[in-house]
C-alpha cells in the first residue's frame, strides 16, 4: 500500500494546524460564516440537517488496518459510534461537532487520512476497481495510476477552482466494477494490437440532473502520457466549461454540447503543446509508485482445501455466502471476500466503530491487513486463503457482517437522503430498508440473481439511480415524498441509463410497486436472464402495466 | 389548525438544529420555538441572526412555517420535522445497542 513520505506528512500537519486556527477564528467570531464556509468545505466539512458532516477520502478505496482503526476511533470519540461508507468509496461521519473537528483531523492525519478535496470544484478522490490487484481478469493494477493522479491533482493550483467538481475512476479489468463510464473521466487499462498496455480515455460521463454515458475520446493512450493528457482535458474544461449556470457546469455538458470529436480535437491540440514536457512520466517514477502496490508475498495454499469442501457440504448458510460473497482470486488457493454492509433492515453502508475495529483485526489475520471499500457501499478483503474461508465467515457472522447478498436484490445502494442530507427531497434509507426486507428473503433473492436497486433522495443522484437495474429517485410533490422509477440502467461495462417507467409513486406505495415489477420479471424471464436482460429483451410495456396497476 | 412562522438555524459550535425562542434566544428544543405572525418578520430575524458571535452563535438561519393546533406545534414540512425530531431511521450503532 502507498505510505506517505515526509512531504505528505509535513503538508498534512500544516493543513491540520491551519484548519485548527481557522476553526478557532470562526468560533471566536473573527471569521464570518461566509469567509469560513469555503475553508471548511476544502477540508470536507459540510453542514447537514442535524450536525456537521465530515467526509474522509479513502484513495482508490484502499484501507490499511491502521486506517480502519483510525476511522473507528473517530466514529467512537467524535461521532455517534458509526460511520457511513459512500458511493465514492469515502467515509462520512454525520454527527461531528465543529469545535472537535481539528482534533479529529489530527487523529486521522496520524493514520495518513484527510478530507481535502472531498468537496469543492476540484478533482475529487480518485476511485478504482475494488478488486484491483487481485481480479483474475485484470491487465494491470489501476491503483498505481490512481496514486499518480492523486499526487498530481492534490492542490493542483490550476484546477482548484474548476467550473464544477471533477471525478475520475480507473479500472484495470475488462469487466468494469468502477463505473468508469459515469465519471467525468473514466480510464480503462487495456492492450493495443501491439500488446502494449495503455488507457482508453472516456470523458463526459456522469449522473445527477443530466445523466450521460462517457464518450471515448482516445482509444489508446500510452501510460507515460497519462498526466499530460489529463492536464490537457482539464485545461480545455477549465477554459470552456460553463460557469454561469451550476446545472450546466460539469464537463459532461461541454462534451455533449460540442461533441466528442470536437472535444478530442481540442484536447489533442492542447496536449501536443505539452505532451513531452514536465508531465511526461519517467519509467522510474512509475516503477517507484508501483512498488507500493506490489502484491503481498502469498504463501502457497491448497487450491482445493478439504476444510472448505467439508464446510460447504455441512453448512448451507456458509455455502450460500460462498456463492454470493466470495469470488475467484488471481492466485490459486486464495479468494476475494466481499463483506456486505447491507444486513436486513439496516441503513446501507453504515458500519459501527466496533465492527470497524473488529474488521481491522480480521484483515490482519486473513487479508494481509488490507480492506477495500466498494462504490456499492460494501467492503472487501482482497487476499483471503481459501482454507480460512470457513473461520472468516464465522467471525464475520458474529459481527453481523456475513449477509450473503452481494449483487442481489437487498444489496441496495442508497444515499443518506432526507434523513441526513440538506439537499435531499425524499428519504432513501427507509425505502432501502423496507425494500431489502421485502425482496431479501434469502432463498428468494438467490433465485432472483443479480439485481441492482439504487436509490437517490434527490436529482444529484448520489445513490446512482440512473444506473440501477431498478432506480428510484425521490422527488417532492407538494410536500409529499414520491419516487420516480427508472428501469434498465447499468454501471458496468454494458453501461446504460435507465428509462423513466411512468409517473412517480408515493412513499407508501413504492415498495409494493417495486416488488410487483420484480414479480413481473420472474414471470417473463428466460433461462439465466437477470432482471436487466429480461427488461432489455421485452422492453418497458409489461412493467408499465404493473406500475399503473400498483399506483 | 393555523399556520404560523418561526426561525431555525444550526448552532455554530456543534451544528445541531436550534429554534429561535420567544425571548430572542436559541433552543435545541423545538417545543421552545417562538411563533411569529408573518413570514417577513421571521425572515428579518433570520437575516440578522448570523451576525451574533459567541457561545450561542448560529449559522444558516432561515424562516420556516409551523402548524399550530391548540397547544401542539409542529413544523409544516417533512424536512423540518426530521430536523426537529431526528432521522426517521435508527442509525446502525443504535440498532446494535438495542439488540
Amino acid at each position: 500500500m502507498y505510505r506517505y513520505d515526509e512531504f505528505d506528512h509535513d503538508f498534512l500537519a500544516e493543513r491540520v494546524a491551519q484548519f485548527g486556527d481557522q476553526v478557532a477564528r470562526r468560533l471566536s467570531g473573527e471569521l464570518t460564516e461566509e469567509e469560513f464556509r469555503p475553508l471548511r468545505l476544502m477540508n470536507g466539512l459540510y453542514l447537514q440537517l442535524h450536525a456537521y458532516m465530515l467526509r474522509i477520502a479513502i484513495p482508490y478505496g484502499t484501507l490499511s488496518a491502521t486506517q480502519l482503526r483510525a476511522l473507528a476511533h473517530v466514529a467512537r470519540r467524535y461521532d455517534n459510534g458509526y460511520g457511513h461508507f459512500t458511493t465514492r468509496q469515502n467515509m462520512q461521519f454525520n454527527w461531528i461537532k465543529l469545535e472537535e473537528v481539528p482534533q479529529a483531523m489530527a487523529d486521522l492525519a496520524a493514520a495518513e487520512m484527510h478530507g481535502i478535496q472531498t468537496s469543492g470544484n476540484c478533482i475529487r478522490n480518485v476511485t478504482a476497481d475494488q478488486w484491483a490487484g487481485v481480479a483474475p481478469d485484470e491487465i494491470e493494477d489501476p491503483r498505481v495510476w490512481c496514486e499518480i493522479i492523486r499526487q498530481w491533482s492534490t492542490l493542483h493550483p490550476e484546477f482548484s477552482f474548476l467550473p464544477r467538481k471533477f471525478k475520475i475512476a480507473v479500472t484495470g479489468s475488462p469487466h468494469d466494477r468502477a463505473a468508469v463510464r459515469v465519471h467525468d473521466i473514466g480510464l480503462r487499462l487495456h492492450r493495443n494490437e501491439a500488446g502494449e498496455i495503455g488507457f482508453e480515455v472516456m470523458v463526459g460521463g456522469g449522473l445527477g440532473r443530466t445523466p450521460y454515458i462517457a464518450k471515448t475520446i482516445r482509444e489508446f493512450l500510452p501510460k507515460q502520457d497519462l498526466l499530460s493528457y489529463l492536464e490537457a482535458i482539464l485545461r480545455v474544461y477549465n477554459q470552456l466549461g460553463r460557469r454561469d449556470n451550476i446545472y450546466k457546469a460539469r464537463i459532461k455538458i461541454l462534451v455533449h454540447a460540442l461533441g466528442a470529436e470536437k472535444i478530442a480535437e481540442l484536447v489533442e491540440a492542447e496536449w501536443q503543446q505539452m505532451r513531452d514536457g514536465a508531465l511526461k512520466l519517467p519509467q522510474a517514477t512509475i516503477d517507484a509508485i508501483s512498488t507500493h502496490f506490489a502484491p503481498p508475498d502469498y504463501p502457497t495454499r491448497d487450491p482445493m482445501p478439504p476444510q472448505l469442501m467439508a464446510a460447504r457440504l455441512r453448512d448451507p448458510d456458509f455455502a450460500r455466502w460462498l456463492r454470493s460473497n466470495v469470488a475467484p482470486h488471481r492466485v490459486p488457493g486464495y479468494a476475494i471476500v466481499s463483506i456486505s454492509l447491507k444486513p436486513e433492515g439496516a441503513p446501507p453502508g453504515d458500519c459501527t466503530a466496533g465492527q470497524m475495529d473488529a474488521l481491522a483485526d480480521l484483515s490482519e489475520r486473513y487479508s494481509f491487513g488490507e480492506t477495500r471499500v466498494t462504490h456499492e457501499q460494501n467492503l472487501v478483503f482482497p487476499h483471503v486463503a481459501q482454507e480460512h474461508l470457513p473461520e472468516l465467515w464465522r467471525a464475520l457472522d458474529a459481527l453481523e457482517l456475513a449477509t450473503p447478498n452481494i449483487g442481489l436484490a437487498s444489496d441496495i445502494i442508497a444515499c443518506p437522503g432526507l434523513d441526513y442530507c440538506s439537499l435531499a427531497n425524499a428519504r432513501s434509507i427507509p425505502v432501502a430498508q423496507h425494500l431489502g426486507q421485502r425482496l431479501g428473503a434469502l432463498d428468494r433473492q438467490h433465485d432472483l440473481g443479480n439485481l441492482q436497486v439504487k436509490i437517490s433522495g434527490c436529482i444529484n443522484a448520489c445513490g446512482h439511480h440512473h444506473v440501477g437495474h431498478i432506480g428510484l429517485l425521490g422527488v417532492d410533490k407538494n410536500g409529499e415524498e414520491f419516487y420516480q422509477i427508472t428501469l434498465g440502467g447499468s454501471a458496468a461495462d454494458d453501461a446504460s441509463l435507465g428509462a423513466i417507467l411512468g409517473p412517480a409513486v408515493a412513499y407508501d406505495k413504492v415498495v409494493d410497486t417495486v416488488a410487483s415489477l420484480v414479480e413481473g420479471y420472474v414471470g417473463l424471464r428466460e433461462n439465466g436472464e437477470r432482471f436487466l436482460d429480461t427488461y432489455r429483451r421485452v422492453g418497458a410495456a409489461p412493467f408499465k402495466e404493473r406500475l399503473n396497476a400498483a399506483r | 389548525m393555523t399556520v404560523a412562522h418561526a426561525v431555525t438555524a444550526n448552532r455554530l459550535r456543534d451544528g445541531i438544529p436550534v429554534y429561535r425562542t420567544e425571548d430572542g434566544g436559541w433552543s435545541p428544543q423545538f417545543s421552545a420555538v417562538g411563533q411569529l405572525a408573518t413570514a417577513a418578520e421571521a425572515e428579518a430575524i433570520a437575516a440578522a441572526a448570523g451576525a451574533v458571535n459567541g457561545k450561542d452563535a448560529v449559522v444558516g438561519a432561515y424562516a420556516i412555517t409551523v402548524e399550530v393546533d391548540g397547544a401542539a406545534v409542529r413544523p409544516t414540512s417533512l424536512r423540518e420535522r426530521i430536523r426537529a425530531e431526528g432521522p426517521t431511521v435508527q442509525p446502525l450503532a443504535a440498532m446494535r445497542k438495542a439488540s
